[in-house]
């Protein structure tokens, strides 16, 4: 009884002190919106309109219907027309074009010739992503009407992609942003929190009246556990709002996900905070942890094709897991029993950090 | 039920590596009393209150604080002890009130008579006008007495202060001391450290830290009259080289300048000594009256921080 209300003061305490903080409160609404922003608009894998130019030397009714349908994609943006594929590769060096389209004279006789390419693709190879896309429009088909009126290349390997049929990255992109946000600001919040009452001297203070650790550290927390929960619906909110991305399993299962992950942040900000003797040092061991968790969790290049070690380095985070969750809930319709491993590894996380935390939080000054 | 001292310490030492900070402390305080310690900047005084309340682990000794093992019990002495901090504490985002009120709740304090002892601290301590400032916002004074308002709320019957006095102004000091006489006659025992001599005098009893060693304890009058030195007082027109020349007598404890007077001290086992000073400024030609003196509070502290020095000489 005496605990409980004891807990609620101090609950009580850090929320007045974080209304207070304009800062703080900018952060956990402001952080989440921009980042969105930022990752949503300026992180963008579909490439799209990449400035080309045509060589059109056959001039032909055939060629003028392949540039028309290469068009079409808006993957390139026509800019320039040339008259050689000598004077495409002025321009490519020039860097006024990333793809010159060559179409050579005998363009219709080549496009039944399966020994022969019908037309040459050049491309800015120094951009990985840009070769990436040329190569997806060489497997393109192309339904010609030739002459003898059947139709002329063959139907190459057909990509069909699940989850994300118009390859939107934001739909990749937000469910990861998600944890990558938590993780910056529930780590951060928690780590700051403590390391700053140490350095005002309140941990002083409080720890000479009959307030426990563990109900100071409680105390502490659950108003963070809110803030994140709201962080989620901000998210999921300007997600939708902005970028349409769905959630296609059950919101509870998220929730249920996000409550997991935030404890498992939580409890490693409570950590950092009994090993950080200053709020910067707090703030450097949070990016610490925050540049895997945005490099190694799965959130900027796929999983599988990272090397061993980091594979490993990266199952140990949150983040991964985490990422593994909001992914398969929100956009393949798994349910929290599918993925019970990410999830029982995000509930043990949480409880080893909290142990280690309460064990190294001690109620004395050395 | 209760002993006659509300803190019994004996061998109390704390190291931090090589640093001895307290070494071998033993400490009388009779309940219901204002203790004091004095002593310099980092002679142990802020270490051994911190032992006292269970904030820091002795490395050798004990103490009994209340009737309660120290270090071990800390938790259940807790709510019977009330400390203040070197440094203010409080919270600096939040008003008077909504940390006298978070103190009040943190200590479980009666819901019902609450506001009550809260409109009463507010009084007492003159923060009524106060009440709906941000603490961080406060000049020293108010500070100071807030953090008093809230060490005592939930009434304890011990009263750890360490160095309450060092950031305000004189006359936030005599209000203060004047706060902590009443808060002792209604049976409240008081330990207080500090650096001033004056607060000090002010104490029913005190001990001097040197070092991390009590030099000296016993009440203001009693350290007064046992310095176990001669005070001699120098008034000269050349004080700087009459120093000079006292300095060199071998038998002088310590020379110390006020304006243009000296403050010799000579042990007390010495039968001249107006004689062996009056021969050493003459010898050096300096024209100087001498005469003997009694122990101000300021001749006992350097009396006392010398002793070991003189020992070693002897």
């Amino acid at each position: 009884m005496k605990s409980m209300s004891r807990i609620l003061a101090i609950l009580q305490k850090e929320v007045r002190q974080l209304r207070r903080d304009r800062l703080t409160f900018g952060m956990v609404v402001g952080l989440p919106i921009l980042q969105m922003l930022l990752f949503g608009y300026a992180i963008n894998t579909d490439v799209r309109n990449l400035k080309t130019a045509i060589a059109d030397q056959a001039n032909t009714h055939l060629s003028r219907q392949f540039v028309a349908e290469l068009a079409q994609t808006q993957v390139i943006d026509i800019v320039a027309t040339a008259d050689s594929p000598q004077q495409l590769e002025t321009l490519l060096r020039e860097g006024a074009i990333s793809i010159g389209v060559h179409i050579p004279h005998d363009f219709d006789r080549r496009t039944v010739d399966r020994n022969r390419a019908a037309s040459h693709l050049l491309v800015d190879g120094s951009d990985p992503t840009v070769l990436g896309v040329a190569n997806q429009l060489r497997s393109m088909p192309f339904g010609f009407d030739a002459v003898n009126g059947t139709r002329a290349n063959p139907r190459t390997i057909e990509v069909r992609p699940y989850y994300n049929p118009e390859r939107r990255t934001p739909v990749n992109i937000v469910p990861g942003l998600m944890g990558v946000i938590l993780t910056m600001t529930m780590i951060l919040f928690t780590a700051v929190a403590i390391v700053r009452e140490r350095e005002r001297g309140n941990l002083e203070l409080l720890i000479n009246t009959p307030v426990s650790s563990a109900e100071l550290m409680i105390g502490k927390v659950v108003p963070y556990i809110l803030i994140g929960m709201l962080q989620i619906a901000l998210i999921l909110g300007v997600g939708r709002l902005l970028f349409d991305v769905p959630v296609r399993g059950s919101v509870i299962d998220l929730y249920l996900a996000a409550f997991a992950f935030i404890a498992a942040n939580l409890a490693l900000g409570l950590f950092i905070s009994t090993a950080a003797r200053t709020q910067f040092q707090a703030m450097q061991m949070t990016v610490f942890v925050l540049l895997p968790s945005i490099l190694l969790s799965g959130f900027m290049f796929p999983f599988e094709g990272m090397p061993r070690v980091a594979q490993w380095l990266g199952e140990a985070l949150p983040n991964t897991h985490f990422i593994r969750l909001t992914r398969g809930i929100m956009l393949r319709e798994a349910s929290i029993g599918d993925l019970y491993k990410d999830l029982a590894y995000l509930l043990g996380f949480a409880l080893v950090a909290m142990t280690g935390a309460a064990l190294r939080f001690t109620k004395r000054l050395d | 039920m209760n002993g006659a001292f509300a803190i019994e310490a004996r061998g109390l030492t704390k190291r931090f590596g090589d640093l001895v900070a307290v070494s071998q402390l033993d400490l009388d305080v009779p309940r219901g009393e204002i203790y004091g310690f004095l002593g310099p900047n980092g002679s142990g005084k802020s270490t051994t209150i911190r032992m006292l309340c269970g904030l820091l682990m002795p490395s050798d000794g004990k103490a009994l604080v209340l009737d309660t093992e120290v270090p071990g019990d800390a938790r259940r002495l807790k709510p019977r002890i009330g400390y203040m901090t070197q440094k203010f504490s409080l919270f600096g985002d939040m008003t008077v009130l909504e940390n006298l009120q978070f103190i009040a709740e943190i200590y479980s304090y009666p819901r019902r008579e609450r506001a009550g002892r809260i409109r009463e601290l507010l009084e007492r301590y003159g923060l009524q006008e106060q009440r709906t400032q941000l603490a961080g916002t406060m000049s020293g004074g108010q500070k100071q007495r807030l953090a008093l308002a809230c060490a005592v709320l939930h009434r304890p019957e011990l009263l750890l202060l360490d160095e309450p006095t060092s950031a305000v102004d004189p006359q936030s000091r005599r209000d203060f001391w004047a706060a902590l006489f009443r808060l002792a006659e209604s049976g409240t025992t008081i330990l207080v450290s500090t650096h001033y001599m004056d607060e000090a005098e002010r104490c029913h009893r005190l001990a001097i830290l040197d070092h991390g060693v009590k030099v000296a304890d016993g009440t203001p009058a009693e350290l007064q009259a046992n310095t176990g030195m001669h005070v001699v007082e120098v008034v000269a027109k050349d004080p700087y080289h009459a120093q000079g020349a006292i300095s060199e007598i071998p038998e002088v404890a310590s020379v110390t300048q006020l304006g243009v007077r000296l403050r010799v001290l000579v042990p007390e086992t010495h039968e001249d000594p107006t004689g062996v000073v009056d021969r050493a400024l003459r010898a050096a030609g300096l024209d100087a009256e001498v005469s003997l003196s009694s122990a101000t509070r300021e001749d006992v502290f350097v009396a006392v921080t010398l002793q070991p020095r003189r020992r070693a000489a002897a």
